[in-house]
């Protein structure tokens, strides 16, 4: 049955059908950690937009596993208001319905053997009422602390054991440990029981449709790519900025930082997708080599004193209203050292990039919530005008716009109509959200979808994961030595003094998003 | 914004577009869609296109004949802003007017971006001779929405060139993608087939010759009680798979070897038509090579 299972060719598929959705094997979705924000705001309502979207298989399950003492109704509750309230594709009961059938919800601990028992049972149920076939995919919602004893209780209880005709897949989300050995770490329990393949690593901020957005502008254009290089470029700022403190996250956030947070992972894969050279095709496994050749040759200088900033967002007024110092937050010691902003240059030893440098800033309280990568060109090497026409001139730049409002920005030099000759700066928009659909699907839908049918992630791999904390590591260090608390920052503004000089000191200045 | 204009040209219509964006022009609208029909009832074909170019913000250009008068000239309709993603333009041709739509459209299409023609109701013929479908990289009609579905289905079929299309086929994705999925888990050859639908439904013709086609074995289509698909079998060496509808929402699936499950299968709405149709401007070999052998059947009979 098995061989000749294999040998079947689907008489009615075709490559050129492209109208027709690949739907993913019948299978469970096992949620760990059901109960949190992040379950409720997004995973579930991307389940119920795939549904329907006709994009799930006939037989999906999805299981819930959380302390809560809930029966399957009351799950079934949760996730009903869940997708009430977050879903973007309208609520169809039909749809609805067909979800419900497979929802299940199991209560207990990580470290209850019982519990995980009854979620062998309840799989198992599945596997013969809905016939999921013994496809499972498990999705950690949860601390990295979580991992191990989720781990340990998956291999006890043989949830994870591979039988040939279905697969095992497991779902992890950032933050991949916090410095590369604890990445390691983290890894060597993972990769016990599931193959590379197998592990998928979600950066929410970073779907695959932004991904793909990216290298699409990039690579499918004669446009763009002669410019992209040191020939042309002066240097490029990859900035990611929230306008929110650390909303009570304080237990998680403190001692972590945002540099660990936010630029080991959505940083420096801007990065990589904005400074690799171009993959001989576009499958997961090209796109990584390129992306780990990138990081590979990245480097922070030796000299980080000068080429480091980070801060402490200070009390203050932000957006008129008054707002508490990170250290005034609930949870937050008055002695923290912990980073809310964080500003680094990274420099690119390849042909491409040498003499360019790359500069990375994040930071909470910050003005506006903007995550962008901009490439500032030199200056042209001769201006036919006089100083006083180009005085309002800057450099031309191209930035891509990832969030919000998604799109290109180009800005170029054009003269004021009705003036002699005066040259200022305009810029020309694009946006994928005018010019494609607001109801594209979102990053959870993509990645879930992605998990449920085994397509090779465009997320991280592990070797990714261990490069980017190779290129980060030395700062840590470095702001670990420092004696005094990172500098303050007065909220709603474009971060501390240090970050300007630390730019000032290469003869520029940050844009402002 | 609203502006009615009287006894109008093309020119003017243009400078009252322009003079709405305030010369930001029509960025970020990546097609012209132009819904032509002599139906007066066009409500729901412009709610269609509407909801669709949300996903696909486009100018509409709505052509209306309005044969009972004999002096020809066009009326204009134009909804810019509030809440529209693009531009709505609706044209009264009055008189001969018709005859000549092509170049009352042609100064109206967006610059180097694709033109999309919809036959709501009933087409001409041959589209892609047509003055307005010749202007068009992809011509949608609706069989469903003619007099006649089984008729309309076999000219579009003679007359099928690269780039046309017809809602019939949309209609039917999802039916299709579930039976690729079902024969896809049964994995064993497909000996026989028989589709169920309402007498003189379309799709399930074009459904039923879609199946014979790729499987290369008989398929029947028998009348039903319900309206549009009811319900498909394949009969495979290891047992029938059945897709059967319920209530025009959901469908009970059926695969041998695995218990029965409920699936959400609504008739789909226009606007999810539509949409889809815009999503893919290149020419629909699949259809293609399914009209081709609607033919073929028919020309054996």
């Amino acid at each position: 049955m098995q061989s000749q299972q294999r040998a079947f060719v689907n008489p009615l598929r075709s490559a050129e059908d492209r109208r027709l959705p690949r739907i993913a094997d019948p299978s469970a979705l096992v949620i760990f950690g059901v109960t949190g924000d992040l379950s409720r705001k997004k995973l579930m309502p991307a389940v119920y937009d795939l549904a329907n979207r006709g994009l799930l298989p006939p037989g999906f399950a999805l299981v819930g596993f959380a302390r809560r003492e809930w029966a399957d109704q009351d799950f079934a509750r949760v996730v009903h208001d869940a997708v009430q309230e977050h879903a973007r594709t309208e609520f169809r009961e039909e749809v609805w319905e067909q979800l419900l059938e497979g929802i299940r919800f199991v209560s207990g601990d990580f470290d209850s053997d019982e519990a995980f028992g009854r979620l062998k049972t309840t799989l198992g149920e599945l596997d013969r009422e809905r016939g999921t076939c013994g496809n499972h995919a498990f999705y950690l919602s949860i601390p990295p602390s979580g991992f191990e004893p989720v781990m340990r209780q998956l291999k006890r209880h043989g949830l994870a054991e591979q039988v040939p005709g279905s697969w095992h897949r497991v779902v992890i989300e950032k933050p991949f440990g916090h410095d590369l050995e604890s990445a390691r770490e983290l890894d060597a329990v993972v990769s016990q029981l599931f193959k590379p393949q197998e592990v998928f690593r979600i950066d929410h901020y970073l779907g695959k449709e932004t991904v793909q957005n990216i290298l699409a502008m990039r690579f499918a254009n004669q446009l763009f790519e002669p410019l992209w290089n040191n020939n042309h470029v002066s240097h490029v700022e990859i900035t990611m900025a929230e306008d929110i403190g650390i909303a009570g996250r304080a237990g998680y956030f403190d001692g972590i930082g945002i540099a660990r947070d936010v630029m080991q992972n959505h940083l420096l894969q801007l990065l990589a997708l904005a400074a690799m050279e171009e993959p001989t095709n576009f499958d997961a496994a090209q796109l990584r080599t390129e992306k780990q050749k990138v990081l590979a040759a990245a480097r922070v200088p030796a000299d980080l004193a000068r080429h480091t900033a980070r801060g402490q967002y200070a009390p203050g007024w932000q957006g008129g209203k008054e707002v508490r110092g990170y250290r005034q937050e609930e949870g937050v010691p008055d002695d923290s050292r912990t980073e809310t902003f964080a500003a680094m240059r990274v420099d690119i030893d390849n042909r491409r990039w040498a003499g360019v440098p790359f500069y990375l800033r994040t930071g909470k309280r910050m003005p506006r919530r903007v995550t962008e990568v901009a490439l500032s060109f030199k200056r042209p090497p001769h201006l036919p005008f006089t100083a006083t026409d180009t005085a309002d001139l800057g450099t031309n730049a191209l930035v891509l716009r990832i969030q919000p409002d998604e799109g290109v920005t180009l800005r170029f030099g054009a003269k004021v109509p009705g003036t002699q000759m005066e040259i200022r700066d305009v810029s020309m928009d694009f946006g994928y959200g005018g010019s494609f659909t607001e109801s594209s699907p979102e990053a959870y839908e993509r990645l879930i979808l992605d998990v449920l049918l085994g397509e090779p992630p465009l997320f991280p791999l592990q070797e990714e994961v261990e490069l980017s904390w190779r290129i980060l590591d030395p700062v840590l260090e470095h702001w670990a030595e420092l004696p005094e608390q990172p500098e303050q920052y007065a909220p709603g503004t474009w971060g501390p003094r240090s970050a300007d000089e630390m730019l000032a000191r290469d003869g520029l200045a940050w844009r402002r998003p | 914004m609203l502006i009615e204009l009287h006894d109008t040209t093309s020119r003017d219509i243009s400078t009252a577009l322009t003079k709405a964006h305030r010369g930001a022009g029509a960025s970020g609208l990546v097609l012209t869609l132009v819904i032509a029909t002599d139906d007066r009832h066009f409500d729901d074909a412009i709610e269609a296109a509407k909801a669709s170019a949300y996903a696909h913000p486009s100018r509409v250009i709505v052509v209306t004949n309005s044969p009972d008068e004999a002096e020809p000239k066009m009326d204009a309709r134009i909804e810019t802003g509030d809440g529209l993603p693009g531009d709505l333009i609706t044209l009264t041709l009055h008189g001969g007017l018709r005859a000549h739509a092509g170049t009352v459209l042609l100064p109206l299409l967006l610059p180097d971006s694709p033109t999309v023609v919809w036959w709501p109701h009933e087409g001409p013929a041959d589209l892609a001779g047509d003055p307005i479908g010749r202007l068009a990289t992809r011509r949608i009609t609706d069989a469903s929405g003619c007099a006649d579905p089984q008729h309309a289905l076999v000219m579009r079929a003679r007359h099928h060139r690269p780039g046309d299309t017809d809602l019939t086929w949309t209609r039917l994705t999802r039916w299709r993608a579930l039976l690729v999925a079902a024969v896809e888990q049964v994995g064993a050859p497909i000996v026989g087939g028989r589709v169920v639908s309402a007498p003189d439904n379309a799709p399930a013709t074009l459904l039923a010759t879609w199946l014979g086609s790729r499987l290369g074995v008989p398929v029947e289509r028998v009348d039903g009680p319900g309206v549009g698909v009811n319900e498909v079998t394949l009969q495979t060496e290891a047992g029938d798979i059945v897709i059967r509808r319920h209530e025009e929402m959901t469908a009970e699936y059926l695969v041998p070897g695995r218990p029965a499950r409920t699936v959400a299968l609504r008739r789909r709405p226009l606007t999810d038509l539509l949409t889809e149709e815009l999503q893919r401007l290149d020419a629909d070999e699949v259809f293609e090579q399914t009209v081709a052998s609607l033919l073929e059947r028919q020309g054996g009979q």
